[in-house]
């Protein structure tokens, strides 16, 4: 199998050992089909044992392994070689405060996550011996889309928003609330409304898009989010017809 | 050290961790639970899964043809009353995923709707398209979020049990961000840790799946069962090893050689209907599938790549429509990993290692023999799976005995009246610290991770792959007593605190090379062919010898001990198993 010889420039940062972030430039010989993980991991294993960075399934679906490659936020499994230049610049997700190396502080992503209240709230408890809720295909389309997020965080990257670090909430987080509110079985919407129409919700999205482009599992989080606020929009004018409707 | 004091620790956030927290937390919202994992938990390798669930749910279907399919799919080697629980439990559990929202794909009607799979006389695998394992984590991990007594300490890497008075009682864990060493005490212990598939080179696993829980168990004293027992799946993508889910032949895709012939047919899984019959051809159990791609590839009659010889997968006549609808997710790995479109050309596959079907031996309510401490998940052996474990029961497994270890700990938490005296835990965590720093200790022995990884992992393929000799074995069991004592001249090259994964793939390899010696050592002892264990030099099934578990137990340095425990039969006595036009 040809060989073809890339020069991968590594972001490096220890705390323990570094007042700030540098580049290390890495000689690396790649095979044909070889994904960006591929050469990062022949860096750890032949080159440079102390480099540090997430992964773990090399098969774009456990969300790990997202990095800047030549500036995009990027699944590091899924961007081939054979699609790069011979020079590439490899950093850690934009947005996020650094730990080591590669490796951002998911801290503040995970608490967002757990803020839209992301389960299933039920009209009344089902016991198990009364079997399935009933849901059409038809249903099911509705919000299947919005549940294929792997919380790689790649759209808070891109997400200009986010970057202000104003707490908002962010792209991934809104449309798995939104993936909830669409689903025929539940009824938490309203519970949810705290948070995703809330100032550091919905409203705070100017609507550039950066997300959806970025999304590699084609979520498209800034429809959910244009979904969710005429919804809410509705919401609001309904509430002014019959105040204190279903609260 | 710092210590957290809880009730139960669960090590491992995949489906089985998460089932079992919820378990406890719904069964007693007052207990404290420390959920422990070295990744965040939607990470954790469940989420590879893909093509389903298996769970009784059509009609015409019984409890009693899930039981049958799954005790001579295992080849007799499932213990009865175990599967017998299984089977009932599995259609609830998976009920019980449909009220937390899993979005499994549903019929016109609006139920749920099921495929076939590999085995299994009637359609009865639940699934959400072909991310089924993605949806079920995801679902688990968002369901959990609404119990407040489930604590979170995600990147939390558990390098051992703490054991006082021969009863587990916490474990020692590097809180990676600060390479600190954590000891978490509680009343009980679930490892609920995964599979080691990275102990071979091919493998559809994902880096984490190093068997780490099962190390700790069996350093620990408990016996890992039935080790030799390591499932090949017949359909991987070469070079990558990703998983082409058998999903995709349950749709009716068919397996051909280089002449364009389903060869299948001629290893007693034929006639080659056209349509999809259960439990034939290509839906046939893995096992024989595999096997009979070595006998192709022998014949000379498989096609070669640069990345090893495949056969081929063939969707082409499923259609467009009815690919991007049931298999998307194939769809776009083949396109993105080997450059196939299925909808245009048939995909080139070949046998990769894919589930380990032993492990930390438990009873039927996932218990130990170490008191307070249960297993649940891929990491243990109940045994529902045998000699080969059925494609889709295990991720209904992970439910079922999630679920019930989550309950069980429960009750020995409830039952514990106090802790165990701090300076007696702290004494053992001392321990399991001074291995790790051990560890720093640079020895200048010059052996490094990669070099024994691969090492471990070629005598591994060689040895003990899908056909099995005395020789072959053999010399991989003195290959690798020699990496065991080889790893402790491993120099570590980081000496950071932070997320140090030089640190980290030394303890997974350490890990790695203990359950690797107790798989070969164990499939060379059992001197007969069942199931995936194919040996050359004893190609019977021996039941008058070996209708029984192994149990290896850790000697440290020397090669494990091995005894053996009979299978619990109840209803169904040893047969032929038979595939193929020929079954009734
Ligand atoms: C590609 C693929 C496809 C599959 N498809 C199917 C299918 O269609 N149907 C089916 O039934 N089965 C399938 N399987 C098998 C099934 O997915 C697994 O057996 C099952 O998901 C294992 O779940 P688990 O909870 O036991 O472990 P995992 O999901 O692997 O979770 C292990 C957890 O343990 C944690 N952990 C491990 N070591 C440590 C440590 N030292 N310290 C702290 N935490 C630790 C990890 O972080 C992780 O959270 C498939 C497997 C693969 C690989
Ligand atoms: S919405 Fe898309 S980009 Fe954002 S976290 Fe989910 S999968 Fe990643």
């Amino acid at each position: 199998m040809s060989l073809r010889t890339f020069e991968l420039e590594i972001m490096r940062y220890d705390p323990d050992k570094d007042s700030e972030p540098r580049f290390e430039t890495f000689s690396v010989p790649c095979e044909e089909d070889w994904v960006v993980l591929d050469a990062v991991n022949y860096v750890k294993d032949n080159l440079d044992r102390t480099l540090s960075y997430r992964w773990s399934c090399h098969m774009a679906v456990c969300g790990s392994c997202g990095m800047m490659i030549n500036g995009e936020p990027s699944l590091s499994c899924k961007t081939f070689m054979r699609h790069m230049p011979d020079k590439i610049r490899i950093e850690p997700l934009a947005n996020f405060p650094i730990e080591r190396d590669l490796v951002v502080v998911m801290d503040d992503f995970m608490d967002k996550l757990a803020s839209v209240k992301p389960y299933l709230v039920a009209k009344e408890k089902k016991a198990v011996e009364d079997g399935s809720y009933l849901q059409s295909p038809a249903q099911l389309k509705k919000f299947k889309q919005y549940t294929l997020c792997i919380n790689c965080t790649l759209c808070y990257s891109a997400c200009p928003q986010y970057a202000l670090g104003e707490g908002f909430v962010g792209p991934a987080a809104l449309a798995l609330a939104h993936r909830y509110n669409l689903d025929s079985r539940d009824v938490g919407r309203s519970a949810r409304a705290d948070v995703v129409a809330s100032n550091e919700g919905i409203w705070e999205c100017s609507f550039v898009g950066a997300c959806s482009e970025v999304c590699p599992e084609h979520v498209d989080p800034a429809g959910a989010i244009q979904q969710t606020k005429i919804a809410s929009t509705l919401d609001y004018f309904k509430d002014l017809i019959t105040p204190g409707r279903d609260k | 050290m710092e210590m957290t004091t809880t009730d139960i620790v669960i090590v491992g956030a995949g489906g089985a961790g998460l089932r079992a927290a919820i378990a406890i937390a719904e069964s007693n919202p007052d207990l404290k639970i420390a959920l422990l994992s070295k990744v965040y938990p939607m990470r954790s390798h469940t989420v590879a899964a893909e093509g389903g669930a298996a769970g009784v749910a059509k009609d015409e279907d019984s409890l009693d043809n899930h039981f049958n399919d799954t005790v001579s799919g295992g080849d007799w080697l499932c213990d009865q009353d175990a599967v017998d629980l299984f089977v009932e439990q599995a259609p609830k559990e998976l009920t019980q995923m449909e009220h937390w929202g899993c979005p499994w794909s549903r019929t016109s009607d609006g139920k749920v709707a099921v495929r076939p799979f590999g085995g299994m006389k009637i359609e009865r695998t639940w699934y959400a398209a072909d991310k089924t394992g993605f949806h079920m984590l995801h679902t688990l991990f968002q369901t959990s979020m609404q119990y407040p007594s489930i604590e979170r300490y995600d990147e939390y890497y558990t390098t051992d049990l703490l054991m006082v008075d021969g009863a587990c009682r916490g474990v020692a864990a590097i809180e990676m961000r600060t390479g600190q060493m954590r000891l978490f005490r509680a009343k009980a212990v679930i490892i609920c840790t995964g599979g080691a598939g990275r102990v071979f080179p091919f493998t559809t696993n994902g880096a984490i799946k190093t068997g780490d829980g099962m190390a700790m168990a069996y350093r620990a004293g408990v016996a890992l069962k039935d080790m030799e027992f390591v499932q090949y799946h017949p359909t991987g993508l070469p070079g990558t090893g990703i998983l082409i889910t058998e999903g995709s032949r349950g749709e009716g895709g068919i397996l051909v050689n280089n002449d364009g012939y389903r060869y299948l047919q001629d290893y007693n899984l034929g006639p080659p209907d056209p349509w999809p019959r259960k439990k034939a051809m290509e839906l046939g159990p893995r096992d024989r599938l595999s096997q009979a791609f070595w006998h192709e590839q022998k014949k000379g009659r498989t096609i070669s790549t640069p990345h090893g010889d495949v056969v081929h997968l063939d969707l082409r006549h499923l259609g467009e429509k009815k690919i991007n609808e049931r298999l998307p997710m194939v769809r776009d790995l083949a396109i993105s990993y080997v450059g196939v479109d299925p909808v245009k050309e048939p995909i080139p596959v070949r046998p990769v290692v894919h589930y380990t079907m032993g492990g930390i031996d438990t009873d039927i309510d996932a218990k130990t023999a170490v008191p307070g401490l249960f297993a649940a998940g891929e990491c243990a052996c109940v045994s529902i799976n045998g000699a080969n474990r059925l494609g889709s029961n295990s991720l209904t497994e992970l439910l079922v005995f999630g679920s019930r270890a989550g309950r069980g700990a429960a009750e020995v938490a409830m039952a514990e009246s106090t802790h165990v005296d701090e300076s007696a835990i702290e004494k053992a965590a001392e321990e399991a610290r001074a291995k790790v720093t051990g560890l720093f200790q640079n020895v200048g022995g010059g052996e490094t991770i990669s070099g024994l990884r691969k090492d471990m992992n070629s005598t591994m393929e060689e040895g003990a792959g899908i056909y099995r000799t005395e020789e072959s074995l053999k010399d991989t069991c003195v290959t690798m007593k020699e990496i065991h004592a080889r790893f402790a001249n491993i120099d570590l090259e980081d000496k950071s605190n932070v997320y140090n994964t030089d640190l980290l793939q030394a303890l997974e390899l350490g890990a790695m090379i203990d359950v690797a010696r107790a798989m070969a050592v164990s499939a060379l002892n059992r001197q007969e062919s069942r199931g995936s264990h194919q040996r050359l030099d004893f190609v019977e099934r021996d039941d008058e010898k070996f209708l029984r578990h192994s149990l290896a137990s850790y000697a440290g340095a020397d090669d494990p001990g091995v005894d053996y425990r009979d299978v619990v039969i109840t209803r169904s006595q040893p047969a032929e198993r038979v595939y193929g036009g020929d079954q009734k």
